[in-house]
């Protein structure tokens, strides 16, 4: 008997409790509506992002339904109003950095074939300045004019006849 | 029955492929030419005998011969016949047999040439071409097997097999499994084929490297022999990347073409070297020099061709293209090893016949900046081959997988593709042997003003981004430098055989199609650029979910959605869900109505979105159907790209394609014409 009184005494308050909790919930679905991520916020993020699955295809585009759910996943995490990089780190903490379009390590990546194209230049110079050099020993005597040069024979003759032409 | 029969005949192929490696070696060394000429008759019949085995497979795909697991794999009975013929190269062992047929149709084409002129040559093309096509035609001999079937072993076990099992029954599944819908596309019907032929025909220019080697004949006799047989392959190369390109805008899915996938990539690698390979050659042509160099550029082009195949083929990287895997990796990986180092090897122990005949003179002569080219040229080939294996080394040594996407090669290899550009405008304007800034500069101001001019007009009304800027300034300056070398020449034509304009221009690339095939090539890359700088800077999307009747905008375009239809079409075994949406321009009018699709394959379950194109020279509206409500139709999911100048990217490989036949087509009896007007090259005019 004891027990219900007591509830007849709390019965108000808890009605009152329930009714803000279920308003409140509205509200928030409601605000969650307004402020819902467009598609293109999501893509923008997603557009670098690559799932393990489908190898190749950039998570904007891939229709498969567990891409789908993953862009859902961005779209909610940025409702939550995490930014772009927080949202990509929480990729890569669960699936690891291949998710990313790019390795994580920049140097690593982009070092290799920058050594190599400059190391190729140099060659190429080193080579030119080999070919180069034993002519401008026997160029002392000056024949810096370009006319002492044999011409192509090619653009030659045609200059000869445009000149002709004129 | 027909499948035994089939396997039986790859397995004589093979051996006939081996004979004829035997006998040219031997044949040559022991100077025995009848043997010789039995090697040349053995190569000869691998076609035949590669033309029989496909036909029978052919015979089961179409038959729907489902006990055979290929068949199985790639066919089902809802697919019209075109596409069960196609099916062909619609899986891995089909794809292998079909790169071995076009190999053998290669090097039987070479093997009837006229031999007189270098017979010296013949065995070592025959035992070049026939190790690889044993290679090939082994793969599927004992890996790969297209006829091998299905058995049930007494375990309940379904497997293929080769030869029947002890105590098992044939396996019939009453349906295939179907192609993959992706490949079902126009596109992807004739894709393929180009890339192969690309692929195999760049054997040949190999073969003749390798006999030029061999036997000693290292001076430019090959280069001249397989000038057009290389010209053919990179047109078919080149073919088959634009089509991929096309194939991947139409079908995929993407508003894009070129996705700096590891698959592409391995067909774009040997297109580099070849395209250095292209150019360095001249150089030997007319100076020689550098014919070491241009023997190294032979056997990359080949190895990364085996390379590709190996990429595509083996599984190494998944990717949208790795429709299958299997165990060949291994048997690849030691191919190229061995005909790399064997390569190298010959290359070394000839390497004093390879020595320069004259000597650099200039670092602006016409090919000091062809040198240029092929150090740009490599290095995009460095960049793209470590963006393909740095995934695998990553994993390799630390463990760790990770992707290398578009912004990797995208942010390294575009300083090199716009130097490219400013070489393509400089090089026409250089002379062989000698050219200085003075000759360079007074050749060069005319059409930099031009470009200067162009450029301005479009900083004003087009964009103001300097990179685009840049690109725009580069493309024109090699347009305007191209046509500027053109109209000199047939100027002077003109002048000198009074012949009218038009006339000079057609006999001008007649007399001279390499040179001015390859301008027209050069100016069909400048509107390809245009298309790649407009769809890589410019590109801009949107997607929204609307309901009909309404709108979504983008870019001073308005698409309005009309309605959506769904409808089954149980012969062809897929369900259509198609949208009709109107574009309209920033002034209301009506451009037109767009069908953006998604189809879905019953057999593959697999779904397909095919995008609704508006397409013009300005920009292309592209619509893809994302999503929809079969039930209310209140939300349907559309994502737009506009895709500005893309169209000039088709036209211009429209031209390209114009360009390479002109620069490659047969002459008769090309080598006569080469010998007679060089004796009267000093008397003749200039514009021949």
């Amino acid at each position: 008997m004891l027990n219900r009184a007591k509830l007849r005494n709390y019965a108000l308050p808890l009605a009152l409790l329930a009714a803000l909790a279920v308003s409140l919930l509205f509200v928030m679905t409601a605000l969650a509506q307004d402020d819902m991520p467009t598609d293109d916020e999501v893509n923008k993020i997603a557009k670098d992002l690559y799932c393990p699955v489908c190898e190749s295809t950039p998570l904007d585009v891939c229709p498969t339904e567990a891409c789908r759910q993953w862009r859902e996943l961005i779209r909610q995490q940025l409702a939550e109003g995490k930014s772009e990089e927080e949202i990509k780190q929480y990729f890569v903490t669960y699936y690891g950095a291949r998710v990313l379009s790019e390795p994580p390590n920049r140097l690593a990546s982009y070092l290799v074939p920058a050594l190599a194209f400059l190391a190729g230049a140099f060659l190429l110079f080193r080579g030119f300045r080999m070919w180069l050099k034993p002519l401008a020993v026997e160029s002392a005597v000056p024949t810096e004019d370009a006319e002492a040069f044999p011409q192509d024979e090619y653009i030659r003759r045609m200059e000869e006849e445009l000149k002709k032409r004129k | 029955m027909i499948a035994d029969f089939g396997y039986g005949v790859l397995v004589v192929a093979f051996l006939t492929a081996l004979y004829s490696v035997y006998a040219a070696v031997y044949g040559e060394l022991k100077k025995n030419p009848p043997l010789v000429e039995s090697a040349r008759r053995a190569m000869l019949l691998t076609w035949p005998l590669l033309t029989l085995a496909a036909g029978m497979l052919i015979y089961l795909l179409v038959n729907d011969h489902y006990e055979v697991q290929f068949v199985y794999e790639v066919t089902s009975r809802s697919m019209p016949l075109y596409l069960k013929v196609t099916a062909w190269w619609g899986g891995q062992a089909g794809s292998l047999l079909f790169w071995s047929w076009l190999m053998a149709a290669f090097t039987s084409l070479v093997t009837l040439r006229k031999w007189d002129r270098d017979r010296e040559f013949l065995p070592w093309v025959i035992a070049v071409g026939g190790v690889t096509m044993a290679f090939f035609i082994g793969m599927n001999v004992f890996f790969e097997n297209p006829f091998a079937k299905l058995y049930q072993t007494f375990n309940g076990n379904i497997a293929a097999y080769t030869i029947q099992p002890a105590n098992s029954i044939l396996f019939t599944p009453s349906d295939g499994r179907g192609l993959n819908p992706l490949l079902r596309h126009p596109g992807m019907i004739i894709h393929p084929p180009m890339l192969y032929l690309g692929f195999v025909s760049f054997v040949i220019p190999y073969a003749f490297a390798m006999a030029a080697l061999i036997t000693g004949r290292t001076d430019d006799r090959w280069i001249r022999i397989t000038r057009r047989w290389t010209l053919w392959a990179w047109l078919f190369l080149s073919a088959g990347l634009v089509l991929g390109g096309r194939w991947a805008y139409d079908v995929l899915g993407w508003g894009g073409y070129w996705g700096w996938d590891p698959v592409e990539i391995a067909a774009f690698m040997p297109w580099l070297t070849g395209t250095a390979f292209l150019h360095s050659v001249m150089i030997q042509e007319k100076r020689g020099l550098f014919k070491y160099w241009n023997m190294l550029l032979i056997v990359l082009t080949y190895d990364l061709v085996i390379f590709g195949t190996f990429l595509t083929r083996s599984g190494v990287l998944s990717s949208v293209h790795s429709f299958a895997q299997s165990a060949i990796g291994p048997a690849f990986f030691a191919f190229i090893g061995i005909t790399l180092i064997t390569s190298a090897g010959l290359i070394l122990y000839r390497w004093d016949m390879l020595k320069s005949e004259t000597k650099m003179t200039s670092m602006l002569s016409r090919e000091a900046l062809f040198l240029f080219n092929n150090l740009l040229f490599m290095g995009i080939l460095v960049i793209c081959f470590w963006g393909v294996i740095y995934p695998l080394i990553s994993e390799l040594f630390t463990g760790q997988k990770v992707t290398v996407g578009p912004p990797f090669y995208e942010r390294a290899t575009s300083p090199l593709f716009a130097a490219l550009l400013l070489l393509m405008g400089i090089a026409p304007l250089s002379a062989w042997g000698h050219s200085t800034l003075k000759t360079l500069g007074r050749a060069i101001w005319k059409p930099a003003v031009g470009a200067g001019i162009i450029t301005a007009i479009l900083a004003f009304t087009y964009t103001q981004n300097v990179i685009a800027l840049v690109g725009f300034f580069l493309i024109a300056l090699v347009i305007l430098v191209t046509l500027y070398e053109y109209g000199r020449g047939a100027l002077a034509r003109q002048r000198s055989q009074g012949e009218n304009i038009f006339l000079a221009f057609w006999n001008l690339t007649g007399r001279n199609r390499r040179r001015y095939g390859g301008y027209i090539i050069h100016i069909s890359m400048m509107l390809m650029a245009i298309g790649i700088l407009g769809i890589e800077l410019f590109q801009v999307e949107t997607q929204g979910t609307i309901a009909i009747g309404d709108s979504l905008e983008l870019s001073g375009y308005t698409i309005k959605y009309k309605e959506v239809a769904s409808w089954d079409n149980p012969g062809a075994g897929v369900n259509y869900t198609r949208a009709v949406v109107e574009v309209y321009d920033a002034n209301g009018n009506l451009l037109g109505n767009l069908h953006p699709r998604k189809d879905f394959y019953f057999d593959t379950q697999q779904p397909m979105t095919i995008p609704g194109q508006l397409a013009s020279l300005k920009d292309e509206v592209y619509v893809l159907l994302i999503d929809w409500e079969p039930i209310n139709q209140e939300s349907t999911t559309f994502k737009i790209f506009v895709n500005p100048l893309v169209n000039w990217l088709w036209l211009g490989s429209l031209l390209f394609f114009v360009g390479v036949l002109i620069a490659a087509w047969p002459e008769r009896d090309a080598e006569r014409v080469t010998v007679r007007t060089g004796k009267r090259a000093h008397q003749a005019s200039a514009a021949d």
